[in-house]
Formats: structure tokens, C-alpha cells, sequence
């Protein structure tokens, strides 16, 4: 009989009006590297949450047995006393601390109420070898990047002695170079015995490291495949996580090419923080209408820096170079600027940037394009709200109505809302960064359509996009950036992922 | 996923709740009021709250488009001392007439606004520290006009303030209640019809989200500086009405008046939401509490403050189970 670290039978966990889990079945095995897999909302959060104590026992109906043992988590401090530690998407660490400090956060190495510092920094600095992290442990914790900070997360779960290793998302916000190397840590995590949990979307690494993976897909579980057994495909765990196959997961577009656009000629930006530092470097590239243009590149490539420093200088300084709007040249100074030659900016980070959370759909698509719905300076509300309910039907807002507050709805649908907000200042040019990050597969879907749809009615459309498949399923040309230069431009037909990842890396093919 | 449910909230959208308990409040207190003591449920004690806080009013409703906006401006009981001090001085001095000095007044006071706004916008200050600078130093101001209280006897300025404006039934109000009442429907007009007010809700909802919108963040925050520093000149014209007199110590403290009569109004300090009708019923709620002790006679005006401050946590935790249930 296989030796099974934690057992989770029969969770229901039921909020006002929702049953996010149903008779949730969940088997780890020991030593194992176990992935979970669903869209977003499937509910994987809120199981580890019932399993971390994040809802205390009894808050829940069904059993969790862990190490052989049957517990009833009241909090977290119970849950990671038994062992069992969480590392959630958005770190936990305090930002002016340091990494040693942060280890070892409520649970200080201390002789008689005072805190041994030389203690603390040598532990610190054991843990962080085994993390692989070199840094100084005294050095604060805002001073290095996010992918530095999870493995400090990680080496604060080992200090804790954990058993279970639960990760939530713990590459969304790394970098390709990054999540290997976290990657490589978890295998090394697994050879020193320790168990891992781990929730992500991106199938290609569940694949490549994961033992076993288990399918949730609206509250209860689907199934768990064996890795080693069942020859298990991105398409299979997929069509597990969605409920069918999906032959196509971009709906098919021909199409028709226009004019140009936009064109970007020689581009360079330096970076605010660190003086002399180029992060865009003589970038040229062009847009033309009816077009879709993919820009590929790793995080910290400049990616989201290009697309601001165009879209009225939101990023960077001593910025150089030229722009053409439909062949002309143009000067763009200011956010304003940009909206009245054309141009659409949505963010890659919609919920801190593209939109007012706390205020309604219909006066965050109105946001961007007031100036249409007002006439000195005095809104017209009813025209404001006719808009809105249009945009609320065809770009189909899952909403009771458009006075919903945009900050309970799903990330797809608030994607909507992005998008509706820029359609309605008329653009001819939209750049898109990241549009389908953190929205589920069925959403992705319809924002890949409307995408499409964009694109017929005329408008050129940029889309910058960490997901590869996403950029060759969807463009009819896309550059590649590397290290803030433009490094190659391939035409669908050309473009494949091993082409444009050697672009992205090696500045060459 | 937080999932609280404050009362009522399935049917009223949320950001009404806070407006609703405000009300509810007053209502309830007014009826307590009346019941416990003789004389209190007419509609003239309702006028009399109005005829004493006008002042109050005016500034709070500065007050609200800054904490709209996410900000704060701990200048005003300063800047409204200073008016008051500034319309007695050049009254009481050189007699210059009411219609020079309260345009000037007003002036002053925008302009300490608008500097304060300019500030906060073009150097990133913390609008904390960069009000706290503009109270000390008008607080400051007003003593080199004057360190004793300088009394106003100019007629028509007298004339004008002691003026009552009957309604039906014996009932009557000052100008003041009118022009508090003009700045309230002109202010709540602003915020909820014109693109200024929309910038305002959105810059305190988001700020940056508001910068990428193409949204003027800039000019509106350097706007709210001016428009709270003009309310509070007003509020200082109206105070020397009330008093007939200009003194550097008055409308001490008047700041966290200004600032529970918002948060008690159901708007959220740290921006975004929140309504000037809010506002109205929490400086009328203020007003209530010290008619209620007045009527009381035998509790001393202490109790106001302990009120207020029990109020205000109440509020608080409020919006503290509202903003958690709407960030998730």
C-alpha cells in the first residue's frame, strides 16, 4: 500500500450561496511533487486554505488525515506546527526587513528575549545555501527581486521544519531563467524528502516536474493522473481541467492587412532607478491596420517598458526616438496625448492599473473616453450608461448589471471591462499586455475573439504576451525582444517556439 | 474571498450602506431626543444644528472632495482662523468694506489651497505633512495680525449676520445655512456630474490605474487642495459671522471636526467612495449629539467629544468590514 503523507476526504466548504467545494477528494504521497490543476475559481485556493487552517476546522464538512493523523486545524500556527507550510502567490515578507529577518519572523532565534543576530545570520545564511539564494542575509528584503524573495519564502518554510510544501502560483511572477531554477530546487526539496504541493497554470512545468496531478474543476475533483504512468499531455490535463477537448484553443482569423499604423523607429528608454541604464535600446518596429503583431520576450526584457514609454511616456527617462501615427510623425508626451492620436494602452497588471476596483463597470469603461460622453466638462449620464449596456452585451460582461463593482468580478471579465473602456476612446492602435494573464482557458476563448474582432474592424493591435502558443495562435507577426532590443521578426508562418525562444535568449537564431 | 454581509447589503448596492447607517443614526437620535426631552421635535432644534455648524459645513464638504481623492488637509481650522482673523483685522482697521474683504479672504484661502495642492502633486509629499506644514504655518499667520480676539462692528457685515430668513411657521434659518446649503448642492453637482468629479472618485480609487486612463491627476489633486482651501476661507467668513469677531485661537481643532463629520458620512478615508450627502448627515449628526447634551443640561460639554469619539469607531470598523468585503 503506497504511503500517503495527507489524505483529504469529503471536503465540502460551502460560503453564502456558493459551494466552492463539493466532496473534495485530495491523496499526496509522500516525497512526491504533487501538482493541482483547474481554472481559476475552480476552487484549489480555497482547498488549501481549508487545509493550511486559513478556514478553521469546522468551518468545513469532511476529513483531513496527514502523517496518520486526523486534525483539526484552527488556524495556521496549528496547521504549521504539524508541519505543513503555504507560500501564497503574493509573498508574505516584510519589505524592510532583512532576508535573515524575514526567515526568521516569529520565530526568532533568541537567548533570554533578545535576538541573537549572529545566530539568526548564520542560520539564515545555512538555509539560504540550501535555497541557493546568494545574497547577504542582512540585505533588505525590497533590494532583491521576486524571484530571490520566494526562495527567502522557501527558506523560511524550512526553518520551520515543514513536511508538506504547499506553493500557490510560484512562478506567475518569475522569469523563465527563474522558474527553472526554482524548478530545480523543488526536485532537490523532493530528494531531501520533502513533500511539495504545488498549484499552478502553467502546464509545461506541471509536466515537467510534477509526480501526480490532480484536476479540480468547479469544486470538486476530477480525477488524478499518475505522471510516471499515464503518458499525461498539456492537452489531456487540459481537457480535464475544461471538461472537453479543445481542438482549437484559438478561434481561427484570416486576416486583412492594411496600411500602417503605428511604427516605432530607434527607441530607447533608460530606466528611472537605475541611472544609465538602457531598458529599451533602439527598438524600431510598425503596426498595420487589420493586423495583429505579437512581442515576445522574457520578463525584464522591456517588454511592458516599450509599451509604456509610447504610450505617453508612463515609463522611463531620456527617451529618444520617433513615432509615426498612419505615416506621420507624432509627438506624444502625455497619456492624453496618446489617447487623442489613437492609441490604447491595457495594462498587464489590470487590477492595480487598468481599473478602479471599488468603483462600477459603467464608470470604469467611461474612464478612459469622458471626454465623448460630456460636454463641458458635465457628464451625460444616460448616454454614460446606454454605452456601458452595450459594451455589457457584446462583449458579453458576466455582471447582474453595469452598475456591478468591478472588483467582484472575474479576471476575464475584467478584462472585458479593460478592453470595453479603450474601445470607447476609439482607438486605431491597441496594445495589449499580457491580455489573458490570470483568466481562465473558456475566457481566454472570448478575449482571443474579440481580440480577432478588433483587428477586422480595422484596428492595428500589439500584443505582448509571456506565452508563446498565445503569440503563434494569435498573430500574424511577431517580433522578438531581447534585452531591450528588437532581435528578430517572424511571420506566422515562419514563427515557431524554438525560433523565437532562441531570439528571446540569444538575440539570435 | 471574504464573504460579509452587512445587513441589508443583498439589496442596497454597498457603498449606500454606510450613507444609510448615517441616517438611520440621525433619525434614531433625533426620535430619542424627542421623547426624552420637552421641546426637542421641532423642526427648529433640525434648523438650529444647521444655524451652528454652517461654518462646519462649508468646510467639510472641502474636506470631502480631499478625502475623496485619498488625500487629507489638516489646514483648515488654521486657514479658517486665518479668514477670520483677516476679515476683523481690515475691517476693524483700515475699514475696508465686506465686499473688498471677503473676495480677499476667499482669495487667500484658494491660494494657500492651490499651493498646498502643488506641493503634494509636483514633489510627492504625503498631503499629512504637507497640510500640517499649511496649518501651522496659518495658525501662525493669524498672530501677526493679531494676538488678542478682534471684535467685527461693521454695519453691513453685522447687519448681514444677524439676519433671519423666516420660513413657514415660525421656523427661520441664517444666510449662512443658505450659503452653506448653495456650496453643498454646488459641490455634490460637481462630484457627481461634471468629468472633475469623476477624476476625483477615480484618483482616490486607483490612483495610478487613474494615470493610465489618461485621466488629469495632477490637476485634480492640485483642484481639491484649492476647492478645500476655498471652503475653508468660506467656512472662516461664516465662523465671523457666527462669532463677530476674528481670533487666532478660533476653529481650534476644527480639522478632526471637519474630518469625523466625512468619515461619520460614510466616506472612505483612504478615497474612492463616499458621498456629500454622507457628509451633511454627519455634521448633522455632530450638531445632534451637542443639542442632545444641551437638552440634557446636567452632562458637561465633554461628553460631546466622548460621543464623537465612540461614533468614530463605530464608523470605522464599518468601513474597515466594507473595504475587506470589497478588496477580497
Amino acid at each position: 500500500m503506497t504511503d500517503h503523507i495527507l489524505r483529504m476526504s469529503g471536503i465540502t466548504k460551502t460560503f453564502p450561496g456558493v459551494k466552492a467545494l463539493q466532496d473534495v477528494t485530495l491523496s499526496v504521497r509522500r516525497g512526491e511533487i504533487h501538482a493541482i490543476c483547474g481554472e481559476n475559481g475552480a476552487g484549489k485556493s480555497t482547498l488549501m486554505k481549508v487545509l493550511s487552517g486559513v478556514y478553521p476546522h469546522g468551518t468545513y464538512e469532511g476529513e483531513i488525515t496527514f502523517e496518520g493523523e486526523k486534525c483539526a486545524f484552527g488556524s495556521i500556527r496549528d496547521s504549521e506546527h504539524a508541519g505543513i507550510v503555504i507560500i501564497h502567490q503574493e509573498l508574505a515578507l516584510s519589505p524592510q526587513l532583512s532576508i535573515a529577518e524575514n526567515i526568521f519572523l516569529g520565530n526568532e532565534r533568541a537567548k533570554r528575549g533578545l535576538i541573537d543576530w549572529n545566530r539568526t545570520n548564520f542560520e539564515a545564511a545555512q538555509l539560504m545555501e540550501r535555497v541557493g539564494l546568494r545574497e547577504n542575509p542582512t540585505t533588505v528584503v525590497t533590494d532583491i527581486g521576486v524571484g530571490k524573495q520566494q526562495l527567502v519564502e522557501i527558506a523560511k518554510a524550512l526553518s520551520k521544519e515543514v513536511k508538506l510544501l504547499i506553493l500557490d502560483e510560484p512562478t506567475a511572477a518569475l522569469n523563465d531563467d527563474d522558474s527553472a531554477h526554482l524548478l530545480d530546487l523543488l526536485r532537490g526539496l523532493r530528494e531531501s524528502g520533502i513533500t511539495c504541493v504545488i498549484i499552478s497554470h502553467k502546464l509545461n512545468e506541471v509536466i515537467a516536474i510534477a509526480d501526480s496531478v490532480t484536476i479540480i474543476r468547479d469544486g470538486r475533483t476530477i480525477e488524478t493522473l499518475d505522471m510516471a504512468g499515464d503518458g499525461v499531455s498539456e492537452d489531456r490535463i487540459i481537457s480535464g481541467m475544461v471538461g472537453r477537448a479543445l481542438d482549437s484553443r484559438f478561434p481561427p482569423h484570416q486576416p486583412t492587412i492594411g496600411e500602417e499604423a503605428l511604427r516605432i523607429e530607434d527607441w530607447t528608454v533608460y530606466s528611472p532607478s537605475q541611472p544609465g541604464r538602457k531598458v529599451v535600446d533602439g527598438a524600431s518596429l510598425n503596426v498595420r491596420r487589420g493586423e495583429i503583431v505579437g512581442l515576445a520576450g522574457l520578463m525584464g526584457a522591456g517588454r511592458t517598458e516599450l509599451a509604456m514609454s509610447v504610450f505617453g511616456r508612463t515609463y522611463g527617462v531620456h527617451i529618444s526616438g520617433k513615432i509615426f501615427k498612419n505615416g506621420r510623425p507624432v509627438e506624444i508626451r502625455s497619456v492624453q496625448d496618446a489617447i487623442k492620436h489613437g492609441l490604447a494602452y491595457a495594462t498587464e497588471d489590470r487590477k492595480r492599473y487598468g481599473l478602479n476596483l471599488i468603483e462600477d463597470i459603467k464608470r470604469n469603461i467611461s474612464a478612459a473616453g469622458l471626454s465623448g460622453l460630456s460636454r463641458r466638462g458635465f457628464v451625460d449620464e444616460h448616454e454614460e450608461y446606454r454605452v456601458a449596456e452595450g459594451f455589457h452585451k457584446s462583449m458579453n460582461i458576466k455582471a447582474p448589471s453595469v452598475s456591478s463593482v468591478v472588483g467582484k468580478l472575474s479576471g476575464g471579465n475584467q478584462q472585458k471591462v479593460v478592453l470595453s473602456k479603450w474601445i470607447l476612446t476609439e482607438p486605431d492602435v491597441l496594445i495589449l499586455d499580457e491580455p489573458t494573464r490570470g483568466i481562465d482557458v473558456g475566457a481566454k476563448y472570448e478575449i482571443y475573439t474579440i481580440i480577432n474582432r478588433l483587428a477586422d474592424e480595422g484596428k492595428a493591435v500589439l500584443v505582448i504576451s509571456s506565452e508563446l502558443p498565445e503569440l503563434l495562435g494569435l498573430c500574424d507577426r511577431v517580433y522578438a525582444l531581447c534585452e531591450g532590443r528588437i532581435t528578430g521578426e517572424l511571420p506566422r508562418e515562419e514563427a515557431t517556439q524554438e525560433r523565437l525562444m532562441h531570439l528571446m535568449t540569444k538575440g539570435q537564431e | 474571498m471574504t464573504t460579509l454581509t452587512l445587513g441589508g447589503g443583498r439589496t442596497i448596492p454597498a457603498r449606500y450602506v454606510p450613507v444609510l447607517v448615517t441616517a438611520c443614526l440621525f433619525v434614531a437620535m433625533f426620535v430619542v431626543g424627542g421623547i426624552r426631552y420637552d421641546g426637542f421635535a421641532t423642526g427648529q432644534v433640525v434648523l438650529n444644528v444647521f444655524v451652528d455648524n454652517a461654518f462646519l459645513l462649508v468646510v467639510a464638504v472641502g474636506m470631502t472632495f480631499v478625502i475623496l481623492t485619498g488625500g487629507i488637509d489638516l489646514s483648515v481650522g488654521s486657514v479658517v482662523a486665518l479668514s477670520t482673523m483677516i476679515s476683523a483685522g481690515l475691517m476693524a482697521g483700515p475699514g475696508w468694506p465686506p465686499y473688498v474683504v471677503i473676495p480677499l479672504v476667499l482669495l487667500v484661502g484658494s491660494t494657500l489651497g492651490l499651493i498646498m495642492g502643488y506641493l503634494i502633486h509636483a514633489f510627492e509629499i504625503q498631503p499629512f505633512i504637507a497640510t500640517l506644514a499649511g496649518m501651522f504655518l496659518a495658525r501662525g499667520l493669524c498672530y501677526t495680525i493679531g494676538t488678542e480676539s478682534i471684535p467685527i462692528d461693521d454695519p453691513t457685515f453685522t447687519a448681514f449676520a444677524q439676519t433671519r430668513i423666516d420660513l413657514f411657521a415660525d421656523l427661520w434659518i441664517s444666510p449662512s445655512v443658505l450659503v452653506a446649503l448653495v456650496v453643498v448642492l454646488v459641490g455634490a453637482y460637481v462630484l457627481h456630474y461634471t468629468r472633475l468629479g469623476r477624476a476625483v472618485y477615480a484618483t482616490g480609487g486607483s490612483e495610478q490605474s487613474a494615470v493610465l486612463m489618461g485621466l488629469p491627476v495632477g490637476r485634480t489633486k492640485i483642484t481639491v487642495y484649492t476647492i478645500s482651501g476655498f471652503c475653508s476661507a468660506l467656512g472662516g467668513v461664516l465662523l465671523s459671522f457666527y462669532t463677530l469677531s476674528g481670533y487666532g485661537l478660533h476653529a481650534s481643532g476644527m480639522e478632526l471636526d471637519a474630518i469625523a463629520a466625512v468619515v461619520i458620512g460614510g466616506t472612505l478615508l483612504t478615497g474612492g467612495t463616499g458621498f456629500l450627502f454622507g457628509t451633511v448627515l454627519g455634521v448633522l449628526v455632530l450638531g445632534l449629539i451637542q443639542t442632545i447634551l444641551s437638552f440634557q443640561g446636567t452632562l458637561s460639554s465633554w461628553w460631546t467629544k466622548i460621543f464623537i469619539g465612540l461614533l468614530l469607531f463605530v464608523f470605522i470598523l464599518l468601513q474597515r468590514l466594507f473595504s475587506t468585503r470589497t478588496r477580497r
